[in-house]
């Protein structure tokens, strides 16, 4: 009885705290929606807009009809002309352009006889993503007049893609973006929250206090498990509205699945909490956790292209499942019990976590 | 065990790595008094008092407060004692009245008596003004008061204050041990530390430590008495002469300017000692006035701490 009137204290006392910090509090609100808005907008792997400039030595009808097909393809923005190959080099050298168009004099004769390349790029090689999007253009299926044959060669393989078929980004982003946001937040706000009060001194009141290990854990953390599922429909309502993101499967099993992911962040926090000695110390490991967390959870890279090794890390980082699972769950229509063990491994990740927490920290100073 | 004493340590020793902080420290603490910690900083005061409360683990020795063992028992025990921090240990982000109420609620304080409790608690230690006030804004001596008023809210049988008074003034200070008076009155057992010697003063006993061991205990009456020291008193036109005329003597112990007096310690070995300090000042033509005097806790601080073998080094 006594046990849940201290439990109570502390989580009167946090919210309180976290109510009156408001930097911390427009934190937890703003965060999520600034992350979405950053990533949705600005990370786009569907390039378009590229800057062009395009040499014109042929002049002819099918040239000009070229140019205008390739402007209408919306991944070139064609911003200037130029005169000689030499000139779009320099421009491209300037970093005035990403892609130069080179048509030679002879463009009418080679999309005929295709013995030659009709066409020359002079493509911005230092971004590799420009690199992707100049080779799709490459494979431009480019419609003649009915006097030109059609292009000979066919593609063999075509792509369907499944559960994007507009090949959005935002789709794609946003359900990973969610384990990314939440892991962010959750880890940070619990890992600062026990170093905190050790570096104002009131840790050394507080065990002083009958108040238990496992209440001041639990009471600390309870408030951010709201918190999170608060984020969670945040990221789920901009997504929405903004990018159309699709929720196919149900809304329920993803909250247990964001459930079981935030418990298992706030232990990841509370393990880090017990392990440093000042709040710095706590930031540098939360970046520690998150790097490899953006970087080998599937978030950014296909998990499967990744070297066996970066996937074993992977494995171990709670954020790789939760991405499984809003993946499954958002874009494939998953059921949650088709991906169990991904929410296994969650459940036990938080419980092992926030057991070693509870043992480490004890009610001593030395 | 002896029920009179609320606080009994054996050998009670903790090192930090190398370092040792507190040094076969033996305590008796009797039940319904204050007892004082005199020494300077770092001489294991705070040290002694998380050991005590089962902050810390001994490196050696025992101890039993309120007939439990620390550290291994200190669960049982932290219902019963009041803790007060040597830094300011509440939250600077919620009210005066918010922080009464968080350590009612951590300490189970009766739910239908607590909000009774508070106001009680506020009136008695003038702090019904600040009641909505953050504490992080308050001034030392209100932080202090608030401080103590969190420490003895759940009426705890023994109150361990670690250095109260550090960061107060002097008026404050007087009000915190006419407070410190009121508790001691209830029963409740007080344990302090402090470096000043007004304060040390007023303990019904106190224990001065140097270096982590205990150099002297008992009321502030037999330290004085038993210093093993006479007090000579020497009132000097050129206090700066007397002393360069005095502190080459081979029997002075110690030689401590007050304004234009200067106390100087000579241990009771020695047969007249106001002569010797005459002739000495006779011999340098220094013309000064000297008188035997009784000791002061200071001069008890000085001869005892001067005693300890590591001050020699």
């Amino acid at each position: 009885m006594s046990s849940a009137t201290r439990l109570l204290a502390i989580v009167k006392k946090e919210v309180r705290q976290l109510r009156r910090d408001r930097l911390t509090f427009a934190m937890i609100f703003g965060l999520p929606i600034i992350q979405i808005l950053m990533f949705g907008y600005a990370i786009n792997t569907d390039v378009r807009n590229l800057k062009t400039a395009v040499v014109n030595q042929a002049g002819t009808h099918l040239s000009r009809q070229f140019i205008a097909e390739l402007r209408e393809t919306q991944v070139v923005n064609i911003i200037a002309t130029a005169d000689t190959p030499a000139a779009l080099e320099a421009m491209l050298r300037r970093g005035e352009i990403s892609i130069g168009v080179h048509i030679p004099r002879d463009f009418d004769r080679r999309v005929v006889d295709r013995d030659r390349a009709a066409v020359h790029l002079l493509v911005d090689g230092s971004d590799p993503t420009i690199l992707v999007v100049a080779n799709q253009l490459r494979s431009m299926p480019i419609r003649f007049d009915v006097t030109v044959p059609p292009p000979a060669k066919q593609s063999l393989v075509e792509i369907r893609p499944f559960y994007n078929p507009e090949r959005r980004t935002p789709v794609n982003i946003v359900p990973g973006l969610m384990g990314i946001i939440l892991l962010m937040t959750m880890m940070l706000f619990t890992a600062v929250a026990i170093v905190r009060e050790r570096e104002r001194g009131n840790l050394e009141l507080l065990i002083n206090t009958p108040v238990s290990s496992t209440e001041l854990m639990v009471g600390k953390v309870a408030p951010y498990i709201v918190i999170g599922l608060v984020q969670l429909a945040i990221i789920l309502v901009v997504g929405q509205l903004l990018f159309d993101v699709p929720v196919r499967g149900s809304i329920v099993d993803l909250y247990i699945a964001g459930s079981a992911f935030i418990a298992a962040n706030l232990a990841l926090g509370l393990l880090i909490s017990t392990a440093v000695h000042t709040q710095f110390q706590a930031m540098q490991m939360t970046v520690f956790i998150l790097m490899p967390s953006i970087l080998l959870s599937g978030f950014m890279f296909p998990f499967d292209g990744m070297p066996v090794a970066a996937q074993y890390l992977g494995e171990i980082l709670p954020t790789t499942h939760f991405i499984r699972l809003t993946r499954g769950i958002m874009l494939r229509g998953a059921e949650i019990g088709e991906l169990m063990p991904e929410l296994y491994y969650l459940i036990g990740f938080a419980l092992i976590a926030m057991t070693i927490a509870a043992l480490r920290f004890t009610k001593r100073l030395d | 065990m002896n029920n009179d004493f609320a606080i009994e340590a054996r050998g009670l020793s903790k090192y930090f790595g190398d370092v040792c902080a507190v040094n076969s420290l033996d305590l008796n603490v009797p039940r319904g008094q204050i007892y004082g910690f005199l020494g300077p900083n770092g001489s294991g005061k705070s040290t002694t008092i998380r050991m005590l409360c089962g902050l810390l683990t001994p490196t050696r020795g025992s101890a039993t407060v309120l007939g439990t063992a620390v550290p291994e028992d200190a669960k049982s025990l932290r219902p019963r004692i009041g803790y007060m921090t040597q830094k300011f240990s509440l939250f600077g982000d919620m009210t005066v009245f918010e922080n009464l109420q968080f350590i009612a609620e951590i300490y189970s304080y009766p739910a239908a008596k607590r909000a009774a409790r508070i106001d009680e608690l506020l009136e008695k230690y003038d702090l019904k003004q600040q009641r909505k006030q953050m504490t992080g804004t308050m001034s030392g001596g209100e932080k202090q008061r608030l401080g103590l008023a969190c420490a003895v809210l759940h009426h705890p049988e023994l109150l361990l204050l670690d250095e109260p008074t550090s960061a107060v003034d002097p008026q404050s200070r007087r009000d915190f041990w006419a407070n410190l008076f009121r508790i001691v009155q209830t029963g409740t057992t007080i344990l302090v530390s402090t470096h000043y010697m007004d304060e040390a003063e007023r303990c019904h006993r106190l224990a001065i430590l140097d270096h982590g061991v205990k150099v002297a205990d008992g009321t502030p009456q037999d330290l004085q008495n038993q210093t093993g020291m006479y007090i000579v008193e020497v009132i000097a036109g050129d206090p700066y002469a007397a002393q360069a005329a005095i502190q080459p003597l081979p029997d002075v112990a110690s030689v401590t300017q007050l304004g234009v007096r200067l106390r100087i310690l000579i241990p009771q070995t020695i047969a007249d000692p106001l002569p010797l300090i005459e002739r000495a000042l006779h011999a340098q033509n220094v013309s000064a006035k000297a008188t035997l005097a009784t000791a002061t806790l200071e001069d008890v601080f000085v001869a005892v701490t001067m005693k300890s073998p590591e001050r020699s080094t």
